[in-house]
């Protein structure tokens, strides 16, 4: 019974790794968004980890706690033929750091393939058991 | 006669569901890999296996008698003790607080693997046995 647990713990993992994949992947694709529906520049987001203990000993899975907007300043590009410049022609561009977000993809594409292994190891080893004692 | 058959299984059994929770904590740590500030944890097998096999773990859950005939129940003790749960000494500590050394986890993740195999596999020789102890003579 105890065993599922880990089916727990593993794809509550695989599900937080990929809400970060998500987050990084709409960094990426807004780097160069400079006006969003509130007509400010987009902003780039974070995910929060929480581990999540399941019993009372403290092991347990992971969550998503929250998703955060990156506060440091927005990039300031002068291109005064843009629209959307400003008096001294500046365009505020999105805050997002391209190196930094595919380092968190691999790390996110990294962690995800370790649990699913995990997973994998752990359903064959569950199989193993319930043909105890056959053959 | 069954309770000897029961004895000849139970030191691998208790084995068997150690090896279960131990494959547990390793996987909640590799599952917090990259939580901020999650210490890894880690269990000191062969004492937790000691006191299993010595029965000095919490008493499982008691089952409510409310008339004299119903049978004295005891569930199952809880293989794991948060005594024997440890914490990891990190070889290169983290800024964020976090201690999941994910090399570390995973080899000791395919280590015990391994030895939940052996462990498997040498109940199953044995009930084998077991079994054909018990055929008739041909």
């Amino acid at each position: 019974m105890s065993m599922f647990s880990i089916f727990d713990i593993s794809s509550s993992a695989m599900s937080a790794q990929s809400q970060r994949m998500n987050v990084t992947a709409s960094n990426m694709a807004n780097a160069d968004s400079v006006s969003g529906p509130d007509g400010e520049a987009y902003r780039a987001r974070q995910v929060m980890f929480e581990a999540r203990a399941s019993s009372r000993s403290g092991i347990g899975g992971v969550a998503v706690s929250e998703v955060v907007e990156d506060p440091s300043p927005l990039r300031l590009e002068y291109r005064p033929e843009h629209p959307l410049a400003d008096e001294q022609g500046y365009v505020q561009m999105p805050n997002v750091d391209p190196v930094a977000e595919m380092v968190n993809m691999i790390s996110a594409s990294r962690s995800y393939q370790a649990n699913v292994e995990v997973m994998n190891t752990s359903k064959q080893l569950m199989l193993k058991t319930l043909t105890l004692g056959e053959g | 006669m069954l309770d000897q058959l029961e004895a000849s299984l139970a030191f691998h059994q208790q084995a068997l569901a150690l090896r279960q929770e131990r494959q547990k904590v390793l996987a909640s740590n590799i599952a917090n890999a990259d939580t901020p500030g999650y210490k890894a944890r880690d269990m000191d097998f062969s004492r937790a296996l000691e006191d299993a096999t010595r029965g000095a773990m919490q008493p499982g859950l008691k089952l409510a008698r409310t008339s004299s005939h119903h049978l004295a129940g005891e569930g199952a003790p809880s293989a794991l003790d948060s005594r024997h749960l440890l914490y990891r000494e990190p070889d290169q500590p983290s800024l964020d607080g976090n201690t999941v050394d994910m090399d570390r986890e995973r080899s000791a993740f395919a280590d015990n693997s391994v030895r939940y195999q052996a462990a498997l596999t040498i109940i199953n020789s044995r009930i084998q046995g077991l079994k054909q102890a018990m055929q008739p003579e041909r």
